[in-house]
């Protein structure tokens, strides 16, 4: 199977040729496939969203290329527009870009962007709104009696509503309850699960999407630091916490656990996997 | 991107312009331009030339950043010089058709072009080495006599550095909207002017309801540390004249008193 994106020793120089110039990511190299749940973690500062930027040419590589079905976004102008729509991307508190009289109205702006049909428009709004569980009885509300969370929500299918074939968020969590947060994951991979598209995920926080997705991408002063599956990525516990990423809890506590003599899978990341990993110990005991 | 505009931006440095009192530094400006402007010879344009690119070089501002100030302003500069090339009557030398060129018009033209950009480098000079909010405190205190006929100079000062200190949070606003709104499709770039008035809209909205957002979070922080006005208030940075100070501004008086000189010597 070939990467839906892709890219290649990508780098993005800020200010370039001021006194303010700096280097926010150099020489990237990451591809995607259809149907990947992806996270990306680092702490703020190490050029995740500058990443993001560039994978559906919001962004312009200072050296480097980016490959949506192995094509070059830049080739031409029809490209870069078209990627856009193919490549979306909610940024981080999507809520503060809501603009429309009605959600309706403000969801139906990026198909209207596209140049679709009244009643596509229709279809893909009321699509939308299912998806991230926004009732279709709101959709001639203004979005801005909404509560923050209800906003955001309404922020995000205005993204799906294009029907992108890679959904990328910036912390579409950043602010929320955990329940609010759970839920709106869950929608997230609804979506995934329903179209085959790939999903990136970006976020500070290993324990929120550890158990979602199917590979983590650690960034780390502009470069990867690592990549694998989430018990790749956590065996690593020295290297995370140098590069100031803290493991989950349970993580931690069955690496002690092990340290301490006890011959256990410690490459868990979740409260169940703990449990079956102790019962099998205790089961292999007897 | 928006961020990349230089114009009165602050590059922080540690010269001995940098650490002039913000006062000094309005007082010379001020001087600097109607030296600038009293000039009308080759020997004052000259002296000023020196002036300024003594300035420069001590400040340690690369040319290049002043020079990238300038483009802006390269229409209006290219204007002037061509204006003045061809209107100005006097000893013609070359002649284009019904235009021609003179002696006194290239020498108006040349003068013409120096003026605006040394006085623009001037100005830049006082922005790019004396941080926005210094600058206001320097005026506030300038403007201090006004109060006496009822001016609210602390208010006005106030406002200034609050403006002044979201212009940046501003800017970065309007980016990140303009990209959301670009994810989506948005082209702020191309259509007639009609259309491009309207591919706005996303964008102002946000903005200004977040502009208002901030101005109401940042009125109830100001009265939770109980500010109420100027009156009464103190200063933690007390501005001071330190004695570089009062020789910098014994250079302006001296650069004055040459330029009158010049003048009434006609040389
Ligand atoms: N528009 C910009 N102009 C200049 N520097 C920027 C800009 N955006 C981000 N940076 C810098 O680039 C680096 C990476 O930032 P960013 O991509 O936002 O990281 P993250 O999303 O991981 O927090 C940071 O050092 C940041 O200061
Ligand atoms: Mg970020």
């Amino acid at each position: 199977m070939d990467p839906i994106i892709q890219t290649e020793n990508l780098t993005h120089i800020y200010s370039q040729g001021t006194p303010f110039e700096s280097t926010a990511i150099k020489e990237v190299n990451f591809s995607a496939y259809p149907g990947e749940f992806i996270g990306i973690i680092g702490h703020t500062g190490s050029g995740k969203s500058t990443f993001i930027q560039h994978l559906n040419g919001l962004l312009k590589p200072s050296s480097g290329k980016v490959l949506f079905n192995g094509r070059d976004i830049w080739e031409n102008k029809e490209t870069t527009r078209q990627v856009r729509f193919k490549v979306g991307v909610v940024f981080q508190y999507p809520e503060y870009q809501l603009f429309e009289e009605t959600i309706y109205k403000d969801i139906a702006f990026g198909p209207k962007n596209m140049k679709l049909s009244e009643s596509e428009i229709d279809e893909r709004v009321r699509e939308a709104v299912d998806f991230v569980e926004v009732p279709q009885a709101w959709l001639e509300k203004s979005p801005f009696d909404l509560s923050g969370g209800q906003k955001r929500r309404v922020a995000i299918a205005g993204v799906i509503a294009m029907r992108p074939e890679v959904l990328i968020l910036d912390e579409p969590t950043a602010g929320l309850d955990p329940r609010g947060r759970d839920s709106i994951i869950g929608n997230i991979k609804n979506y995934q699960k329903a179209t085959n598209s790939a999903v990136l995920l970006v976020t500070h926080s290993m324990e929120e999407i550890a158990r979602s997705v199917n590979r983590l991408v650690v960034f780390n002063h502009g470069t990867i630091a690592m990549s694998g599956t989430p018990s790749e990525v956590f065996s690593n516990v020295d290297e995370l916490e140098q590069i100031g990423l803290s493991v989950p809890e349970v993580t931690k506590v069955m690496m002690r656990l092990k340290e301490l003599g006890m011959d256990i899978d410690s490459s868990v990341y979740t409260i169940q996997q703990a449990k079956r990993a102790l019962i099998d110990y205790v089961a292999g005991r007897r | 991107m928006l961020r990349d505009i230089t114009l009165g931006q602050y590059f922080p440095g540690r010269t001995i312009i940098h650490l002039l009192d913000p006062r000094t530094k309005l007082i010379l400006t001020v001087l600097y331009i109607v030296v600038l402007f009293m000039a009308d010879s080759i020997t004052g344009y000259g002296l000023m030339l020196f002036v300024i690119a003594c300035c420069i070089y001590i400040s340690k501002i690369s040319l290049k950043v002043i020079l990238r100030g300038l483009k802006p302003l390269l229409v209006v500069i290219i204007l002037t010089a061509i204006l003045n090339l061809f209107y100005t009557p006097g000893r013609e030398i070359v002649r284009i058709w019904i235009l021609k060129i003179t002696v006194e018009g290239v020498r108006q033209a040349l003068f013409m072009v120096l003026r605006i950009v040394m006085l623009i480098a001037g100005t830049f000079m006082l922005t790019y080495t004396t941080a926005p909010i210094a600058l206001t405190d320097g005026m506030e205190s300038l403007m201090n006599p006004l109060k006496k006929i009822k001016v609210p100079v602390h208010e006005l000062s106030m406002m200034m550095s609050i403006a002044l200190r979201f212009i940046p949070t501003l800017i970065e606003e309007t980016d990140k909207i303009m990209s959301a709104q670009k994810a989506r499709g948005a082209d702020f770039d191309s259509g007639n002017l009609v259309e491009k008035a309207k591919a706005m809209l996303p964008l102002l909205v946000p903005l200004f309801i977040s502009a208002f957002r901030r101005a109401d979070e940042l009125a109830v922080a100001m009265e939770c540390r109980c500010y109420h006005g100027g009156e009464g208030r103190t200063r933690m940075k007390q501005l001071r004249m330190q004695q570089r100070d009062y020789i910098a501004l014994m250079f302006g008086a001296g650069l004055l008193l040459i330029m009158i000189g010049i003048r009434m010597l006609h040389i």
